[in-house]
């Protein structure tokens, strides 16, 4: 499993309600199931991830999280996990606003825009940056909104949103972020990791 | 000797109080078995037909000789394994396939009861099914399985035996009749009752039977199982074994040779007043209003775990309302997944060879009883 989904699982606690929007191949929740005795419900939009996910016993529905997310109940989950997916979506503000009604925590990972080679790679190649975790070209990616740690952090601060926990991943390598590192961490991390509650 | 005599039944000694008020006893229920039920009983899986189905789920069908009509999903390693599973499928009442229904003979007078048959309901269906839990000593399914009015009978039992079944598997229904769906009902019921031979449902007493209007009233809801482009991908404007048209009203199109024949081979095999009162038991089913308006009331008793699908070229039943029933499980907590599948065979599909379909159950299934 990699890095970042053992952080993700180590900001949430045993015994809970849990709910993967985007949960792709399930591989988060039958972690999380198997180690940690959690109630997990994934939301998927790929078919084929879906029907691969239900024949591993994994309860997924089938959707598209910025339509269907309102078929749940206000605070039904004590964790929704968003991995790497917030930019792909026409209205990320509200998907967030959604995700902290169905649940009180929310965590929500970003490819951070801010990172070193990215801005690099646009500064001297004069290119839209394609790295390991943003491999698309600009004309297929289905990333419509990127931000960098360093907007989210802000977002959440102007949206009155409180970030519990945030975690900066570069490689295999984890650090927490503060106000004070916040232009460091910026720079230097692939991924960014958020807990925030309403 | 007639074959429909030599069909397993058992007879319900309970009484049953209808939901038309009426009460009933003594009455068959005609049933099929596949597979062998072990002996923590923890295999067996009941599976609900559809409007013009029967008990015979899969191998061959003694009455038509053709396969069972959920052949591609049910048998020795197919998707509902039966070599693995312990698989029960009863011909539901109102049918005419050996359980009490319009065709069973009226003990008092001898007669073919007809419409004199009382009206029965989704729900009267699957409490007369469940007996064949306590016949068999089952105390919890694995699985309850059904697509079309199989799916509803599913959603009804979890409702009324909601910790019966482990797991529940609603396939290409509704939780309430749309109004085109009640529309397309009325439709074959009018034609049938617009066949002269009908006689107010006394046809068996004449030696009558109306086989047009009841051809008919197939034609028109086979039309409704398949997609435009399925049937435009099939014939198109193919030309009926003829090279130009007739100028008559002879089937010219290949199309209309097909729903001919759809028509005739079915009155061979099924009950005109059956047709009747399957119908309207699908038209009456309203679990939400069952529920006071709130579907998910109907499922917050059950730990079963349910796995919904839908087909995207499904119109009959829609895959927006077979979401509605996941959003009904999710808003009471339950355990739902639910995937709706590519294909361009219409609310057909359920009955056809659909890998990804046929695949996605046999995964599920397994998956789940591995981890009793």
């Amino acid at each position: 499993m990699k890095k970042e989904f053992q952080i993700i699982a180590d900001l949430i606690k045993d015994n809970t309600r849990v709910l993967d929007v985007g949960c792709g191949d399930g591989t988060l929740m039958k972690f999380l199931e198997e180690n940690k005795n959690i109630d997990s419900r994934g939301f998927e939009i790929s078919k084929n991830k879906v029907q691969n996910c239900i024949g591993k016993g994994l309860s997924v529905i089938e959707g598209d999280a910025e339509k269907d997310l309102q078929q749940f109940p206000s605070s039904s989950f004590d964790y929704v996990v968003l991995s790497q997916t917030l930019q792909a979506f026409y209205n990320p503000e509200k998907v967030i606003d959604d995700l902290l009604r169905v649940s009180k925590k929310a965590i929500v990972t970003i490819p951070n825009f801010g990172f070193w080679k990215i801005r690099l790679h646009l500064l001297t190649k004069g290119t839209m940056p394609i790295t390991k975790n943003l491999p698309n070209e600009w004309y297929n990616t289905p990333n419509l909104h990127m931000c960098s740690i360093k907007d989210f952090f802000n977002f959440c601060l102007k949206k009155n949103i409180k970030i519990v926990s945030s975690l900066a991943l570069n490689g295999e390598k984890t650090s927490s972020i503060n106000t004070s590192s916040l232009g460091l961490k910026n720079l230097s991390s692939e991924l960014g990791i958020f807990l925030i509650e309403k | 000797m007639n074959i429909k005599n030599k069909l397993k039944t058992l007879i319900i000694k309970n009484p049953l109080t209808l939901d038309c008020g009426k009460i009933i006893n003594n009455y068959p229920i005609a049933y099929e078995t596949y597979g062998t039920l072990n002996e923590k009983k923890d295999n067996a899986i009941l599976a609900f037909h559809a409007l013009t189905g029967d008990q015979y789920v899969a191998g061959i069908n003694p009455v038509t000789n053709k396969n069972g009509w959920w052949s591609h999903l049910v048998g020795p390693s197919k998707g509902i394994d039966t070599n693995k599973y312990f698989v029960i499928c009863a011909n539901v009442i109102g049918g005419c396939m050996g359980s009490y229904g319009p065709s069973s003979i009226d003990p008092k007078t001898n007669e073919i009861l007809g419409i004199n048959f009382p009206v029965i309901t989704i729900n009267d269906m699957v409490n007369a099914q469940y007996n064949l839990l306590e016949f068999f000593k089952i105390d919890k399914l694995f699985s309850v399985v059904g697509g079309s009015m199989g799916g509803m009978q599913v959603l009804q039992f979890i409702s009324n035996f909601p910790n019966k079944a482990k797991t529940a598997i609603p396939i290409a229904c509704t939780a309430n009749h749309s109004a085109q769906n009640i529309a397309f009902n009325e439709l074959s019921r009018q034609s049938i009752m617009a066949d002269s031979n009908w006689k107010d449902g006394n046809y068996s007493q004449l030696n009558l039977s109306p086989d047009r209007g009841l051809s008919v009233a197939r034609m028109a809801a086979h039309i409704t199982y398949l997609s435009k482009n399925g049937l435009q991908e099939k014939f198109g404007r193919k030309l009926q074994e003829r090279d130009n048209l007739k100028f008559g009203f002879d089937a010219d199109f290949q199309i209309e040779s097909y729903l001919r024949y759809q028509g005739s081979i079915f009155v061979d095999r099924f009950d005109a007043n059956s047709y009747l009162y399957i119908t309207r038991a699908m038209d009456y089913f309203d679990l939400t209003k069952q529920f006071n308006g709130n579907l998910s009331n109907a499922f917050c008793q059950s730990k079963t775990k349910f796995f919904i699908i839908s087909f995207t070229s499904d119109w009959l039943y829609p895959t927006s309302e077979n979401k509605d029933i996941v959003i009904a499980l999710n808003a009471c907590g339950a355990d739902v997944g639910f995937t709706e599948i590519v294909s361009d065979k219409g609310h057909d599909s359920f009955l056809l060879d659909v890998p990804d379909f046929l695949s996605t159950i046999k995964n599920f299934l397994n998956f789940n009883y591995s981890i009793k």
